[in-house]
């Protein structure tokens, strides 16, 4: 089954309607965009059910039980409950800019998926500047974060906005440059492009196996996310013991919940980037490419969540020493090194 | 430029041009920053619609990523620029907005009356980004690295000035 047949096939039907172009580009865009929307709200309910289980067994716990079978719509009742929820808003709050921060947040973890391309044809748009895109894009995260931190008029929420841009654009340095390493390989920034000079050869062509070039990056990447998406042992943004709950302390309701599911979008786009860049993308045997590029994405989800319930958190200090004193050196000597190597045209 | 193209430009001038009038006119200096970040965002997409994406991803990386969110990141420092509204104008407000528009109708006057445009000659590249990165690499390669040079001083300048305050 290819899901771009059916997306030729409505794009055929519209244009037999007799929609003048631009109108006609411009629907077929936004139901894609509704397509995408929809499918990421719901995954994201998902992940929430998913991580409250595993954190529940790895404590030795059952986690949620009681809404189902192993209580499989908990998060859907949750999301109704946050929807009836009343909105709270502090009288002191900046009213435009408490208004706007959930919003910007949760625009900015959809906007990645322009150009995460999900299997064998089927991404919204194939940028020649792909993943470029996504690294400028995913700053927004960051500004939504300030907005939070600085409208609720609340010092435990200013200070986990300050500390999770100060955290964030940190962990963009070492980032942007073990994805650098990838383009090395790839000779490219489109995501597509990428995907494809992993092709073939089982799996041997994907980029994490690189040695050691590939593996250093993956594993400076997957450390970098980590941090970029807020969660354990780079949580500090949001250290419930020193900040109650950091930038969305004073949120409620459905901006409370918009923050949230933001939040578990972005872990996904971590996810669904790492596979891109690292692990094949939708290249894999027998089954169709989308559920080879879902496999290996729920994969990079499940080692993340397991880091969150498995590590202890770090202090600031540590945390910017981290990043700065030995990941920014790790990765530029990895990309100097691996740039030297393709240029002297050795394989692999 | 195609049909299409009209109407999306339009409204990324328009809302380039209010968030620069807010940037300047605003008095809480936090709602300033955050509309520069709309008006760089929105450069970004006129970029866009001139096919050079590169720019446009460069725009927003470098000004909306690491710029813009310093300056809140500063605001958000400064306990006085905090909480206080502060005056944007002082009392030769008016002088230099006389300035201003003459300035702008000098301009718009000399546009209008010039007749020599200079057009790109050659057609768009298939794949820009490369062309880009080609270019800095070889032609371009003496400016390239001047600037880089200048930034690494300017940090290592940078991180001299505070050293120097914390002993």
């Amino acid at each position: 089954m290819e899901l771009y047949g059916i997306f030729e096939w409505i794009y055929g039907l519209l244009a037999d309607t007799g929609l003048p172009e631009p109108w006609l580009t411009f629907v077929v865009y936004l139901g894609l965009g509704v397509v995408i929307f929809g499918t990421l709200s719901v995954l994201a309910l998902f992940l929430v059910w998913w991580e409250r289980k595993i954190a529940g067994h790895i404590q030795q716990r059952f986690g949620p039980m009681r809404t189902g079978w192993h209580g499989w719509y908990q998060t859907i009742m949750d999301a109704v409950k946050l929807l009836q929820k009343e909105d709270i808003r502090v009288t002191t709050r900046d009213k435009a800019v408490f208004f706007w921060a959930p919003v910007v947040c949760f625009v900015a973890a959809y906007l990645a998926y322009v150009v995460i391309p999900f299997g064998e044809n089927l991404w919204v748009a194939d940028l020649n500047v792909g993943i470029l895109y996504i690294i400028a894009v995913t700053t927004l995260t960051v500004i939504s974060l300030l907005m939070a931190g600085w409208g609720s008029n609340n010092k435990y929420a200013l200070l986990g906005g300050m500390r999770s841009a100060a955290q964030v654009v940190s962990y963009e340095v070492p980032m942007a440059v073990s994805i650098l390493t990838i383009i090395v390989f790839s000779g490219s920034l489109s995501m597509v492009d990428i995907a494809n000079s992993q092709q073939g050869n089982v799996i041997f062509n994907w980029f994490i196996f690189k040695p050691p070039f590939g593996i250093i990056a993956f594993l400076t990447y997957i450390t970098a996310a980590t941090a970029e998406a807020n969660r354990t042992p780079f949580d500090i943004p949001e250290a419930e013991q020193e900040l109650v709950a950091g930038y969305n302390v004073e949120y409620s309701g459905m901006k409370f919940a918009m923050f949230f599911l933001a939040e578990f979008v972005n872990l996904f786009t971590v996810s669904a980037i790492a596979t891109t860049l690292f692990l094949g993308a939708w290249h894999g045997p027998l089954l169709p490419s989308w559920i080879w590029f879902l496999l290996k994405t729920f994969g990079m989800v499940l080692l993340l969540m397991l880091f969150r319930w498995t590590f202890p958190r770090l202090r600031v200090d540590q945390l910017m020493e981290f990043a700065w004193k030995f990941l920014v050196p790790l990765t530029f000597a990895n990309l100097i090194l691996a740039g030297w190597m393709k240029y002297a045209g050795w394989h692999w | 430029m195609d049909a299409s193209v009209g109407p999306v430009f339009w409204i990324l001038a328009a809302v380039t041009i209010l968030s620069g009038i807010a940037v300047v006119s605003l008095k809480n200096i936090f709602h300033c920053a955050l509309f520069l970040i709309l008006c760089l965002f929105s450069v970004a997409g006129i970029y866009i619609l001139l096919h050079a994406e590169f720019l446009a991803a460069a725009q927003v990386l470098i000004y909306v990523g690491a710029v813009a969110i310093l300056m809140i990141f500063a605001i958000m420092l400064t306990s006085g620029l905090a909480s206080r509204t502060i005056k944007q104008v002082n009392k030769h407000a008016l002088t230099a907005l006389f300035a201003c528009v003459l300035f702008v109708f000098v301009v718009i006057g000399l546009i209008f009356k010039s007749n020599v445009w200079n057009w790109a000659r050659v057609p768009l590249p298939e794949d820009n980004v490369m062309t880009i990165g080609k270019l800095l690499m070889t032609k371009y390669m003496l400016p390239f690295e001047v600037v880089s040079v200048l930034l690494l001083a300017a940090l290592i300048g940078a991180i001299t000035l505070a050293r120097e305050e914390e002993a």
